[in-house]
């Protein structure tokens, strides 16, 4: 360390970013309105030039992203849906035969034609089918070869493997969780410990982390609170310290840092953004508010009316914590967490999630967030960037957006109801597709694919 | 590693197809259709290398020669785990030299250290070596804490080697090291509360409760504005919300950090925290609180007027997070 100066390198790096950020807001400050309005203008024509060229062709930097090619098309293609852009016929096709190739003849995608399955990409492909929608797009996926090799993937631990040989973490719990549940093929058997898993992940500083016993992180922790919600049993963890420690991770920067005493970056608008939006629908189900304080549930059932059809309601007691109790309970009662004789369908949580009313506003400031999206993240020419200085890459420019549609749905009670003008930032042409915040697919691509699989 | 080294560099120099050794082999172009989406304009060794991988591979050649193509293809793409997979079967099928495969990995790190593959394959590999391993993976690690103090997967390694081959001793006393460097360096606070929580030799959290609260407490002192070291002391007290809200020292150094009037977000929400678990506080807190300002601020209900209090203080010392503040004073009770 310099010895001139007691400034940590902590602290050198979160001055320099500021200094970068704020230069930006003082100088959006100084400008006539007109081009104040010009810069929060999300440049669609650019973003979505900037997407489709990616999907018909990257250069050679690309070689090392060569084992994410579904990532790379559900990127981009999440992106355009969430830009309410779809993709010509041609492309289309291409696109649904190229995923095709990256499916192993037993179950799974990889990372490209010929490589073997792997959770996370087997997650983006179908993802990114589900983002196209069509018949032809969600009828090639194969339910029962992703099923087993799900299957094959479980860990008797609860958790997952990443890919045969791979690494067991958090990640892989969501993927494989997140696409059993929109394919309608989520059980028993591959819900088995998974919770027990995450509440092990869960940090002293209330996030989730990748492993147990490591630092908690933004990724991880949506990963862990969203598998949680969609196996029913988000109850188990405590969810006030989860909440104090999401609301904390927006600094002065106003955009989300992944872990505490680190930089700002884009992609945490969704990662943490996407938490925020989580707790703000599922947080009286979980804490059963009122009704954990007594027995008195006839008191409880007027303040929880707003979500009264939700099955969890009624037992709510059962696992309940108040916000500012420790919810030991929880932690001590796992096997009475998750009510066996429940009559919820694990198949029907992410579609019941909907229900949901947000029985409160968003615990973050989704104005800044998106100020720190459009100002800071945002190229002119097309793309998203993790912090200004930095390059824009199709990863950010996903979560980006889908973090700046979680901030613009962030005040409506129903998911996906149109929001007022002034919970948007910019024009309200800015206005983008509404997410389904568990999978982080757009809303109405995500009913389709419900309704496509619910049938078959 | 030398020949191996120098095999790698020639293998970068002339094409495989122009090389002897592989004139029995017919490469395998990649299967990506007519039309693919996201195609990637390969480099022609790019190319090259992993057509002849796709061979290997589809033969489940597990060869000395196939682990040296790995070796390249690697170096190529890090993150293709299908690789380096198939390099631990071949690892295994010749009954490899795990030492040289250090070697390896570490050579990859220096390029890209920030890749879940290359991670996982080094602690498969000691996990092969055993506790033999040890002092050799907590150095390593340490290397890669000298550039990236806050390097996930080095720190997820660094606990597996511990908890799985041993090495404690000097653990907490690294965690303090990085500390003195950075006392902002949340990746080393956490390693010190696993330390602290896992460690077979320090005894556990409740026999380091009192000295880790000392040294939390002193950390606070000399920054308010770090988190680090407030949510390291919650955590001190995980599961033991008596002992946490009978401490004196925590309502202590939250009045001395909003005694000296500065950075106090953290300090008034451990108050509340504390509040809202049933602490009960002296009259010189509730003075403190009080002579914040907001001489507007007239809490409706006497039983939790400070913790309402604190709310509406936060709420404006802490504009990015009104909206929290606002609905946790809603719901006190």
């Amino acid at each position: 360390m310099d010895s001139s100066t007691s400034v940590t390198v902590t602290q050198k790096e979160q001055m320099m970013v500021e200094q970068q950020v704020f230069q930006i807001y003082s100088l959006f400050a100084d400008l006539p309105p007109n081009s104040q309005s010009f810069m929060l203008e999300i440049q669609r024509d650019s973003h979505i030039d900037y997407l489709t060229n990616g999907l018909r062709g990257l250069g050679s930097s690309f070689c090392v992203l060569d084992a994410n090619r579904p990532w790379l098309c559900y990127w981009i293609l999440h992106s355009l849906a969430l830009l309410e852009e779809s993709i010509d016929e041609e492309l289309e096709n291409n696109a649904i035969d190229f995923l095709s190739r990256c499916e192993d003849p037993n179950g799974g995608y990889g990372g490209g034609p010929g490589q073997m399955p792997h959770l996370a990409t087997t997650y983006a492909a179908i993802n990114s089918l589900i983002s196209l929608g069509g018949h032809s797009s969600l009828s090639s996926i194969n339910r029962d070869s992703v099923y087993s090799f799900l299957r094959q993937m479980k860990q008797p631990n609860g958790g997952f493997r990443m890919h045969d040989g791979g690494e067991v973490d958090v990640r892989a719990c969501y993927t494989a969780i997140s696409v059993a549940s929109i394919l309608n093929i989520l059980d028993e058997r591959l819900v088995e410990h998974v919770g027990d898993f995450i509440l092990s992940c869960q940090t002293h500083e209330g996030g989730i982390a990748g492993e147990p016993g490591s630092e908690a992180h933004g990724g991880y922790t949506y990963c862990g609170i969203a598998t949680m919600i969609l196996i029913n049993e988000v109850r188990r963890l405590d969810v006030a310290a989860l909440l104090d420690w999401v609301v904390f991770r927006q600094g002065i920067e106003c955009g989300f840092q992944g872990r505490v005493n680190k930089l700002v970056d884009g992609c945490y608008s969704f990662w943490q953004g996407g938490v925020s939006a989580l707790l703000q629908r599922s947080y009286p189900i979980i804490s059963g508010l009122v009704a954990s304080e007594s027995e008195e549930y006839s008191d409880a059932d007027s303040t929880l009316s707003a979500t009264s059809d939700i099955p969890e309601c009624e037992h709510a007691a059962t696992g309940g914590s108040s916000l500012q109790g420790d919810n030991e309970a929880c932690h001590n009662n796992p096997e009475g967490a998750r009510d066996p004789s429940a009559p919820t369908n694990l198949n029907d949580v992410g579609h019941n999630f909907l229900e949901w009313k947000a029985s409160m506003g968003p615990p973050f400031n989704p104005m800044a967030l998106q100020q720190y999206i459009l100002l800071c993240s945002q190229l002119q020419e097309g793309g998203f960037r993790d912090k200004p200085g930095k390059s824009r890459d199709f990863y950010h420019t996903c979560y980006c957006l889908s973090g700046l549609s979680a901030c613009q749905y962030s005040w409506s009670g129903d998911l996906g109801s149109q929001p007022a003008p002034q919970a948007i930032l910019g024009p309200y042409s800015n206005l983008l597709e509404p997410i389904h915040p568990l999978y982080n697919i757009v809303l109405k691509k995500y009913h389709e694919a419900r309704d496509f699989f619910s049938s078959t | 590693m030398s020949s191996s080294e120098g095999e790698t560099e020639r293998d970068a120099q002339v094409p495989l197809f122009a090389r002897p050794e592989w004139a029995d082999v017919v490469p395998i172009p990649q299967d990506d259709g007519p039309n693919p989406v996201v195609p990637i304009a390969y480099k022609d060794d790019f190319r090259e290398t992993m057509d002849y991988f796709r061979a290997v591979f589809k033969a489940n050649e597990l060869s000395h020669r196939s682990l040296a193509l790995t070796s390249l293809a690697i170096t190529l793409n890090s993150g293709n785990y299908t690789i380096w997979q198939f390099r631990r079967r071949i690892l295994e099928a010749i009954d490899s030299d795990m030492h040289f495969e250090l070697e390896f990995t570490e050579q990859i790190a220096k390029t890209n250290s920030k890749n879940y593959q290359l991670w996982h394959h080094r602690r498969w590999v000691a996990e092969k070596l055993g506790p033999e391993a040890t002092e050799g993976e907590l150095k390593f690690t340490r290397k890669i804490f000298n550039t990236d103090a806050k390097n996930y997967h080095a720190w997820s390694h660094r606990q597996w080697v511990l908890q799985n081959l041993g090495g404690w001793k000097g653990e907490l006393d690294y965690c303090q090291k990085l500390l003195d460097e950075d006392i902002f360096n949340n990746s080393a606070w956490n390693q010190r509360y696993f330390v602290v929580t896992k460690s077979p030799l320090l005894g556990g959290l409740i026999a380091m409760r009192d000295s880790e609260v000392a040294y939390a407490v002193e950390s606070i002192k000399s920054f308010p504005e770090n988190e680090s070291p407030w949510r390291y002391l919650r955590g001190l007290y995980k599961d033991d919300i008596v002992s946490w809200v009978n401490d004196p020292r925590v309502a202590s150094v939250c009045l001395d950090v909003l005694e000296a009037k500065k950075n106090c977000v953290f300090a008034l929400t451990t108050l509340l925290d504390l509040l809202c678990l049933g602490y009960n506080p002296s009259q010189e807190l509730i003075d403190a609180v009080s002579g914040m300002g907001l001489p507007d601020t007239n809490p409706t209900r006497p039983d939790c007027g400070l913790a309402e209090l604190i709310c509406s203080i936060l709420g404006q010392e802490d504009p990015m997070r009104t909206n929290y503040w606002t609905w946790r004073k809603s719901q006190l009770t």
